[in-house]
């Protein structure tokens, strides 16, 4: 079974032990467009599930990127504050914003798999 | 004697396109450096006489570093200046049907009656009694106003339609502290159609904002409105005419409703232009609406200000205006400044507001009178009709054919699948000498495109208009997409990028390295 | 009706094709019982000449600047604006243009934005500028909300020496966010104790110089404290020109820098308008409201300009931006602009040592005259003076005898007991005979 689940907000969480790794989803990354400012939590920083965990903007817009899950900042990608094209080029590789220790894997466990995502992407358009 | 000297006066080839210049100059399309580039510190289009010698009572505080300003002769400043002004399009020069802005013919008398030194050579602080007649002129614009509107007061201080937002909601706050009721009442209620500045205002006025959807007809209606309705409400905020160029038809409705919860109606008036002389607001139970002078009442935009807005008011909030304002008895006017012994919600900026934007709305007011400013709304009406009419049958309309105020909006279905979008048609208005129309507002209508012609242009001026419109849009439907993606192709500029300019802010000039340093590199 | 192209004629060919009869159909929407069926009552339209006599006869009431011995300050200054600037901003192109949505047809704006934010941040001695505000005591209260964004604490502290306007206008705007606000009492000596208000509680601390009362002020020890305890100092001046001759605020290590432009390039207009100048450093530039140019290329890789960063604004982040502003002071930061690119370093400098150098030499003249009192230490172009009585009636009467002399304290600050000082305000228009009509009034005035 895959390790990786969506949210209906376009962020997607990669779960490995209990460290969870998030980002916005390539759909989401596409319809924002160029992405020029990315702003990020402090490690440490404790975030609740669906709450805003960082802000990303491109020229036409500003979005909140919320926690799929609940959990801790352990990393963030400061990668991408200095070059937040990263986003657009590898949503789902390089182009990761947090790291978070989660608390609940419950919560995990609601999101919606690749193809409950797809299925949802698609129902979009 | 044959003279064959002198010079051909036929042409002698077909005119060759994007040649390129020594100077990148194209005949009037002249470029230009920075003033950083060319100006330089010692240099002063200013003379002065040195003062006679005197001691200095600066302390520890003279400057000691330049502050490296360059400077330019006259000559050089105004070619600068004139030459960077080519580079725009204006009102004067052509039709700039930019909906919700309001680009009406900015009459010349204005400017004259705003430089007269009774208005533009007096200080907001010296006595009272010597300006007599800034006062006068400010209860004039005030009569007006306030006859216009059917309202019971206006606040004349606010210094732009944001501004004047701010005033107004800040009297409603204002009035529901009065009440007691501040802890209780937190939530404004606003349209998913509203200008940005709405929910911006209510925010930064400490209010909660909840938002209202829009009907599928374009409007809001009053049982949406309802349904959000309670204790917990302290305003609602509504354009109207809205921001899709709609009369909002059902407002009395939602006037009724939101009084009855006990909450205030506010109104942006940013398209009050559609309206004057035709219905007034307080007719409608509004509570407080700014008006943009800059936009109903013709004072230039100047390029992004400076404006004016404003703020009309109910019996219920006139107490709660900020000051300063002025208070009249039967024969004399005074100037209120400070809040003390008065109701009012404080003080918004240092001074009396937009004396300058007063004096040329005054103007344009008495010029048009009540019979004129009727007769305008009625032209603008008529004339956003008219290119409604006239491009139904190859655009699309959200809202169905059906009379728009003074904007008709079309959305972009029209152009789907074709491979143009609304920036593309906008771009593309640009290569004819237009000015596009507003796109991508409002957000509720999707690849929107807002188009207000104003009663400032002629049945001429708008059948060209529409017949560029026309063959722009058989254009778009025979598949000719290189007139559109890549355009504008005659501008001083082509689409520039605004990625890089957000993802790596240059903001400011610096100092560039010296040529050999950057070789070295 | 000389500004309405449609003739009658056309008005019925339009309707026609528009398949109306009456244009009041298209106002079908309107309750039918409030749509007003004649004109208001009010006067009908006129003519240029009968407007230009009305207004004419109106203006003529005023007594205007430049035809007294002139002293009025405090927050708006008379300064000669070269005739140039005024036929330049004129120019229909800037004149009647709007904000520059469509970069391609509006680089003239975008680049004089991109001079004039540059000229600003030069001038204070910071990173940054934007693009204009409204005016300087707007811009005061919008960075006093920037700071508390920035350091996500909401307590200001406010000098004694501030503009008691520019107080108002942020304790206004702090009451509705729900913000608290220290105000010190008024300074006249700038002797005030900041420093043993800044602690860790504290977002900004917001000093005028020069401040109100004229006097000049040292901010780097207050900057040092602050930035001790994370707190911002935000720099204020009402007096543009006096950035030609003091130290500029970025060099005392203020954080955020605001002030009146007006000095430059626009008149006083009885309050209206003006240009808010607003600059900070670099690491802060996405909390700053208003609109910002920036540099950029196009499709041709041409250098031009565009708006940008504007995801901070109201029209993107709605309830969410930095601020609701939408509109800038746009002709006037031109005229600004413009003014400043007229003197350069060379002009600016001479200009502003003309202004102290008038300063000086009424403040020596006034210094002997029993009755009256000098209290600054230091000044550029406007110092406060104490007189025997009540100032407000001495500068009445000082404008009886045609001398507008400046501005009463209890004019800004009714309830402060101040009621014997007066701000006088001098620049390179006043000449050797309004100093002495200055001293002569001020005798009669103070004898009666």
């Amino acid at each position: 079974m895959s390790n990786i689940r969506y949210t209906k907000d376009h962020e997607y969480i990669r779960l490995d032990g209990d460290v969870g790794t998030v980002g916005i989803t390539d759909y989401a990354q596409h319809q924002l467009g160029d992405v020029v400012f990315v702003e990020l939590p402090s490690v440490g920083d404790a975030i609740v599930a669906g709450k805003q965990a960082a802000v990303v903007e491109s020229v036409k817009a500003a979005s909140e990127v919320y926690a799929p899950v609940s959990g801790e900042i352990v990393e963030v990608n400061s990668a991408i504050e200095a070059e937040p094209a990263v986003v657009n080029e590898d949503p789902v590789g390089k182009g990761w914003f947090v790291k978070l220790k989660i608390t609940n894997p419950d919560e995990f466990a609601k999101l919606m798999d690749e193809d409950a995502y797809k299925a949802f992407v698609a129902s979009m358009s | 004697m044959l003279n064959k000297q002198g010079r051909p006066t036929t042409p002698a080839a077909a005119h060759v396109e994007h040649r390129e210049t020594f100077t990148s100059n194209r005949a009037l399309q002249l470029e230009e450096a920075l003033i950083f580039d060319v100006g330089r510190e010692d240099v002063c289009g200013v003379d002065f006489d040195e003062p006679a010698p005197f001691k200095a009572r600066l302390g520890a505080h003279a400057r000691k570093a330049s502050t490296g300003l360059p400077g330019l002769s006259e000559p050089e400043a105004v070619r600068h200046y004139v030459r960077l002004s080519q580079k725009n399009y204006s009102i004067d020069s052509g039709l700039y049907p930019l909906g919700s802005c309001t680009m009406k013919h900015n009459p010349r008398l204005n400017e004259r009656m705003a430089r007269l030194p009774g208005f533009s050579d007096v200080h907001p602080l010296q006595p009272v009694s010597t300006v007599p007649g800034a006062l006068e002129l400010m209860q004039d614009l005030s009569h007006w106003l306030i006859t216009l509107t059917g309202m019971e007061a206006v606040a004349l201080s606010p210094k732009a339609g944001a501004h004047g937002e701010m005033c107004g909601m800040m009297t409603i706050r204002a009035a529901i502290e009065a009440r007691g009721e501040s802890a209780t009442r937190r939530v404004v209620l606003v349209p998913d159609s509203a200008h940005g500045t709405n929910p911006a205002t209510a925010a930064a006025m400490g209010f909660e904002v909840r938002s209202v959807p829009a009907g599928a007809d374009g409007i809001v209606h009053v049982d949406a409105v309802k349904a959000l309705l309670g204790p917990e409400v302290a305003a609602i905020m509504l354009t109207n005419p809205n921001t899709c160029g709609l009369f909002e038809k059902q407002i009395v409705e939602i006037a009724d409703a939101i009084h009855a919860a006990g909450g205030y109606f506010y109104c942006d008036g940013a398209n009050f232009n559609a309206i004057v002389g035709k219905v007034r607001p307080g007719d409608l139970g509004v509570d407080a609406m700014h008006i943009n002078l800059h936009k109903t009442f013709s004072t230039p935009h100047g390029g992004g200000g400076p404006g004016s807005g404003p703020v009309v008011l109910s019996k219920r909030l006139a107490p709660f205006a900020p000051v300063p304002f002025l208070k009249r008895d039967d024969k004399t006017i005074t100037l209120v400044e400070h809040a003390k012994g008065t109701q009012a919600a404080g003080r918004i900026t240092a001074f009396h507001g937009q004396m300058g934007m007063f004096v040329r709305a005054l103007s344009y007011i008495l010029s048009h009178g009540s019979d004129g400013l009727q007769q305008s709304s009625q032209d603008a009406v008529l004339n956003a009709n008219y290119v409604r009419a006239c491009m139904a049958d190859l655009m699309s309309l959200p809202f169905g054919n059906r009379p728009c105020m003074h904007e008709a909006l079309f959305d972009d279905a029209w152009l789907k699948d074709t491979g143009v979008t609304t920036l593309d048609f906008a771009k593309a208005m640009i290569d004819e000498g237009y000015h596009p129309m507003t796109i991508y507002f409002p957000l509720v209508v999707h690849g929107a495109m807002l188009i207000e012609p104003t009663e400032s242009e002629s049945k001429a001026a708008l059948d060209l208009f529409i017949m560029t419109l026309r063959d722009l849009a058989f254009s778009v439907k025979r598949g000719e997409t290189e007139r559109f993606v890549g355009a504008p192709h005659f501008a001083p500029r082509a689409r520039l990028d605004e990625t890089r300019a957000a993802r790596q802010p240059v903001l400011r000039w610096t100092p560039r390295k010296p040529v050999l340093a950057e070789a070295a590199e | 009706m000389r500004y309405l192209p449609l003739t009658d004629e056309d008005r019925e060919l339009m309707l026609d094709r528009i398949e109306v009869a009456h244009v009041d159909e298209l106002f079908a929407d309107v309750p039918a019982d409030k749509l007003l069926k004649a004109p208001l009552d009010l006067p009908r339209h006129k003519g240029e000449l009968e407007v230009e006599r009305m207004l004419s006869r109106i203006a003529a009431k005023n007594m205007t600047a430049s035809t007294v011995p002139f002293f009025v300050g405090a927050g708006a200054y008379k300064h000669h604006v070269p005739a140039s600037v005024d036929h330049l901003i004129q120019r229909s192109e800037f004149l009647t243009s709007y904000t520059p949505y469509q970069p391609e047809i509006a680089q003239g704006t975008l680049h004089y934005l991109f001079e004039f934010q540059t000229q600003v941040a030069m001038l204070t001695g910071m990173d940054v500028a934007n693009a204009s505000m409204y005016d300087g005591s707007t811009g005061c209260a919008e960075a006093v909300l920037m700071a508390h964004r920035i350091t996500r604490r909401n307590k200001a502290v406010l000098s004694g020496g501030l503009h008691p306007h520019y107080a108002e206008v942020v304790r206004t705007s702090s009451h509705l966010a729900g913000d608290h606000v220290v105000t010190m009492s008024p300074d006249i000596s700038a002797t005030e104790d900041l420093l043993a208000q800044i602690d860790d509680s504290v977002s900004c601390v917001v000093v005028q110089t020069p401040d109100v009362f004229g006097n000049l002020r040292d901010l780097t020890a207050i900057a040092d404290k602050c930035h001790k305890h994370k707190a911002l100092l935000i720099a204020v001046f009402t007096e543009a020109m006096s950035l030609g001759l003091v130290t500029p605020p970025g060099e005392m290590g203020a954080d955020i820098v605001v002030g009146e432009g007006q000095s430059i390039g626009n008149s006083l207009n009885f309050g209206g308008p003006y240009v808010g100048l607003f600059a900070t450093r670099q690491a802060y530039v996405r909390q700053m409201p208003g609109r910002l140019c920036g540099e950029t290329v196009d499709a041709d890789g041409r250098t031009g300009y565009v708006l940008t960063l504007s995801t901070r604004e109201q029209h993107i982040r709605r309830e969410k931006a930095t601020s609701n502003i939408c509109t800038n002071s746009g002709l006037c930061c031109l005229a600004f602009s413009i003014h400043l690119t007229l003197l350069g370093n060379k002009g600016l400098t001479q200009v502003a040592r003309i202004n102290h150098a008038n300063a000086v030499l009424l403040a020596d003249m006034l210094a002997p005259i029993a009755g009256v009192d000098v209290l600054n230490e230091t000044f550029f172009n406007e110092f406060t003076i104490r007189v025997r009585g009540k100032a407000a009636d001495v500068v009445e009467a000082m404008a009886q005898r045609g001398v507008l002399a400046g501005v009463p304290m209890s004019r800004l600050l009714p309830d402060a007991g101040l009621d014997d000082l007066i701000i006088v305000a001098n620049s390179e228009v006043n000449t050797d005979d309004d100093r002495r009509a200055f001293v002569d009034a001020l005798r009669q005035s103070l004898s009666n």
